[in-house]
């Protein structure tokens, strides 16, 4: 007997969304989630990072009003109050999402749950926060269980809470520290570094690879690398971290560079240097749930090796993407309530909201040209944009990557201003299969900074009209 | 009032076949239907309408030949008033507009496959990239399952029937046709082979050409052959030293890129081979334009290195490579494979020792390139080992007499003993 026809277990931006297309389906579904509905995403990621990095940006703004031929007196923040928006502001959405279970008639257990076998599907068996246990029985079970920052407990490198922070400890500091140590240049050690500058800190940033932000195209890199800078932000990119040691004053980074050793101090050093799976404690090993590289393995339906076992999110793999997680989410639900959509691939846009944003989906050229793809390549500066001018806004630029034998555009990279609102152009043309024919066809509204994206499409076919 | 104009495919088109029309008169067609398939020498395409409106007229019948460019072929009613212009002023009037076309306006053979029109008037739903696809593999949309939202024909649904080959591989006009494989033709039967004993293969566009084509070059041009024998051992020594040098920049001579090297060579250095019989007069050729014959998926086509004797044979080898791909993917523009003066056709590969083959009108000649393979010589009175290969030269008796043709192959047979002369 089954309790449910769906149990999702994690409430994140994976789970939570596949409980309510389940529910929209008409099936029966629980959510287990063991901290806060919306995990990380709402609660500690994606959501009260943009609301940090929205006061980083407001009070940056206060310092160029005079190109706006506007001035004021006397600009200041409250750190405490900053902090305090942002933590608001995942409030609301955690509510929001208890309320948007309740709508779609989704029993939110709150506990840890335990993976045993089971007939349909493996059973699921839930620690209640309360205390007790529950045991559910369903005909499908779907792991949403997302992934924590990594550790590396080897060189010195794991989270305290108080010199050595994760994403979680950079949400909601007590007191705003004036010097840091970043390590690692994704899109997390980014934004954190964008908004302790912005607020006035020292800050220092190591990448291990020759460039930052290492998954972006390369002349993207270079160019948030030169826009960091002007703002303040320093780089040691090629660096090796080889110890974090706590000291008097804070902590201490030694690092490699080019076979030199030195070191940096700050008062706090801020760890994001990727993520683990949370695949450990849930039972995966006496089920006998295939990984892959510490990920649960799963086919192109986010099935597992496990009859009636799905897995989607970070736990399946990258890329670790709110958005991915999601995507991958309403597709399992489908496949699960018996509709053949035929795969889960389309295209995931990644986006960074430091200053510069940044924002790409597809293939870098780096990617294409080691694949042996030939391509056309166009770029557009937002320094010849009208409205980028006319906003103030004219840093960046954007790279579109073609495939020179069909013309299908397969890859997007875009910095500057607000790019993370335009990048979706360009991912719903490719998930439409669009040609250039078709990206040359669309009439871009003017003044809008979205015309670059016409202009960089057609400067790929030597079609450019303001360059 | 609106006359449909005979389009140009390619900017060198200047007539073409009307091979099929896709309406009546009668019916009302809208921007983007398919309205008719023109056939030039190589390929077929589809026409669509520009502008909306009723069929008033069909001006020119289905499988003419010879049409205009920019000749109206039928006429649509429109909100326009004015009197249709008479069958017979219209028809001289157009001429071919001599403007070059933008750089990247869109060229016909790269251009989506226009929405095919099913039977009962459906649209077929497919991404612009499948389209494109599909028109590039010469797949019928018709014939293809969408898997996309929708039952929309998206990008791997395309690979899925390219990589099942078979039924869905046909190009529109065949599969148009389709029907029609299922019966046999009667003149066969006549013939005494029954019906179910064969499977028909319909005639697509390129076949239609070749068999016209090569019916025509036999029946109108008097073929008479000239064999050669020519030692390739300081050619094949020349050709190794050669491509050790090229390695690094990643180009490979083939003993094909030295024939039509030195072939172009003979060309210049006898010009009266490189020449085309017209009513008017004997044209002759300012360049070599080497047209190599390349063998591709049902059937032959000839990409052309164009003013060959100008070239080096890297240049040559990278062009030629180039072509041989890209006509293979049938992705070869029409001004590539149209318009040169001389073949090369190459059977070496084969094993062939030697063939004759049949001129490529306008052209003169036709040169059949043999294997090169270890055959006994008599030198200075001994017998030695040489590696040899048989050159057959074709030509057209109209503009290529024997003795012309003998003295081309004079000039062409030392170039490649001597390699080193193709330099002087």
């Amino acid at each position: 007997m089954s309790d449910f026809d769906l149990v999702v277990i994690g409430s994140g931006p994976g789970g939570y969304v596949a409980a309510i297309r389940a529910s929209q389906l008409g099936l029966k579904v629980a959510i287990v989630e063991r901290e806060n509905l919306g995990g990380i995403c709402l609660n500690w990621g994606c959501i009260p990072t943009k609301a940090l990095l929205k006061s980083g940006e407001k009070f940056e703004s206060l310092s160029h009003l005079k190109e706006y031929g506007l001035s004021a007196s006397g600009a200041s923040f409250d750190f405490d109050a900053i902090i305090q928006r942002s933590r608001g502001v995942a409030k609301q959405l955690n509510q929001g999402v208890g309320f948007l279970m309740k709508k779609n008639k989704i029993e939110v257990i709150e506990g840890t749950a335990k993976l045993e076998k089971g007939s349909a599907a493996p059973k699921v068996v839930v620690t209640l926060n309360k205390g007790g246990e529950k045991v559910l029985n369903a005909k499908n079970v779907m792991l949403a269980v997302g992934a924590r920052a990594r550790a590396l407990p080897q060189i010195g490198l794991e989270a305290d809470g108080d010199k050595i922070w994760a994403y979680r400890d950079a949400l909601a500091p007590k007191t705003l520290p004036k010097t840091f140590v970043v390590i690692g240049s994704g899109a997390i050690g980014i934004e954190f570094a964008s908004f302790y500058r912005a607020l006035g800190a020292e800050v220092t940033v190591v990448e291990a690879i020759d460039r930052i932000m290492p998954v972006e195209d390369e002349e993207v890199s270079k160019a948030a690398q030169k826009g960091f800078e002007k703002r303040g932000i320093k780089f040691k990119t090629g660096a090796k971290v080889t110890k974090v040691t706590k000291s008097a004053k804070g902590v201490l980074v030694a690092i490699e560079v080019g076979g030199k050793a030195e070191t940096l101090e700050a008062e706090v050093c801020i760890s994001a240097v990727g993520i683990t799976a949370n695949t450990d404690g849930i039972g995966l090993e006496a089920l006998g749930v295939e990984l892959d590289r510490g990920h649960i393995k799963t086919d192109s339906h986010c099935q597992t090796n496990v009859k009636g076992l799905y897995a989607i999110g970070d736990c399946a793999g990258a890329p670790w993407l709110a958005h991915k997680a999601s995507h991958e989410g309403i597709h399992a639900a489908e496949h699960i309530a018996g509709f053949a959509t035929p795969n889960v691939n389309s295209p995931i846009a990644g986006c960074t909201y430091a200053q510069p944003q940044v924002a790409s989906v597809g293939v870098t050229e780096q990617g294409a040209r080691e694949a042996k793809r030939e391509v056309k390549i166009g770029r557009f500066p937002f320094r010849v944009n009208g409205k980028a001018i006319a906003s103030g806004e004219t840093e960046g630029f954007v790279k579109v990557i073609f495939d020179a034998k069909t013309g299908a555009l397969i890859g997007a990279h875009m910095i500057g201003h607000e790019v993370t609102e335009m990048i979706q152009g360009y991912v719903t043309a490719i998930t439409m299969e669009a040609t250039e024919e078709d990206i040359h066809g669309i009439v871009y509204p003017h003044p809008t900074m979205s015309e670059a994206m016409h202009e960089a499409a057609l400067d790929a076919y030597g079609r450019v009209i303001h360059i | 009032m609106t006359d449909i104009l005979m389009p140009a495919l390619s900017p060198t088109m200047e007539e073409g076949v009307l091979a099929k029309w896709h309406i009546k008169v009668g019916d009302v067609v809208s921007a983007g239907d398919v309205i008719a398939e023109i056939e030039t020498d190589k390929a077929t395409m589809e026409v669509e309408a520009v502008d909306e409106g009723e069929v008033l007229e069909i001006l020119v019948a289905e499988g003419s030949e010879g049409v205009k460019v920019n000749t109206p072929i039928a006429r649509l009613a429109g909100d326009d008033a004015a009197p249709a212009p008479k069958k017979a002023e219209a028809a001289p009037a157009a001429e071919a507009p001599k403007e070059a076309p933008k750089a990247e306006a869109p060229k016909a053979e790269t251009k989506a496959a226009p929405a095919p029109v099913a039977p009962s008037g459906e649209r077929i739903f497919a991404s612009p990239l499948a389209r494109r696809l599909a028109a590039m593999a010469g797949l019928d949309l018709k014939a293809i399952k969408g898997t996309g939202p929708h039952g929309r024909i998206v990008k791997r649904d395309v690979e899925a029937a390219q990589a099942s080959g078979g039924a869905t591989a046909s190009a529109p006009a065949a599969a148009a046709a389709a029907p029609a494989a299922a019966k046999a033709t009667t003149s066969l039967a006549q013939l005494g082979i029954p019906d179910g004993t064969y499977d028909l293969v319909p005639l697509d566009g390129m076949r239609k050409a070749i068999a016209r084509r090569l019916v025509d070059s036999v029946n109108n041009v008097p073929h008479f052959p000239l064999f050669i024998d020519v030692e390739l051992d300081a050619l094949m020594e020349a050709r190794a030293q050669l491509n050790k040098m090229l390695e690094p920049r990643g180009i490979k001579v083939s003993v094909n890129d030295f024939v039509i090297k030195a072939a172009a060579m003979a060309l210049k250095a006898v010009p009266e081979a490189n020449a085309s019989y017209t009513p008017e007069g004997i044209a002759m050729h300012h360049n070599a334009d080497v047209s190599m014959a390349v063998a591709i998926d049902g059937g032959l086509i000839t990409p052309i290195i164009r003013k060959a004797e100008t070239k080096g044979l890297a240049q040559i080898a990278t062009e030629s490579k180039d072509l041989a791909k890209r006509a293979r993917e049938r992705k070869l523009k029409p001004e590539e494979f149209q318009g040169g003066t001389f073949s090369v056709s190459n059977l070496g590969m084969f094993g062939i020792k030697q063939f004759t083959s049949i001129i490529n009108e306008p052209q003169g000649c036709i040169m059949s390139v043999g294997a090169g393979e270890q055959r006994p010589v008599v030198k200075d009175g001994q017998l030695a080992v040489a590696t040899v290969m048989t050159v057959t030269l074709t030509c057209d008796h109209r503009v290529v007499d024997g003795a012309v043709g003998a003295r081309f192959l004079q000039a062409f047979k030392p170039l490649l003993e001597n390699p080193l002369s193709m330099l002087a």
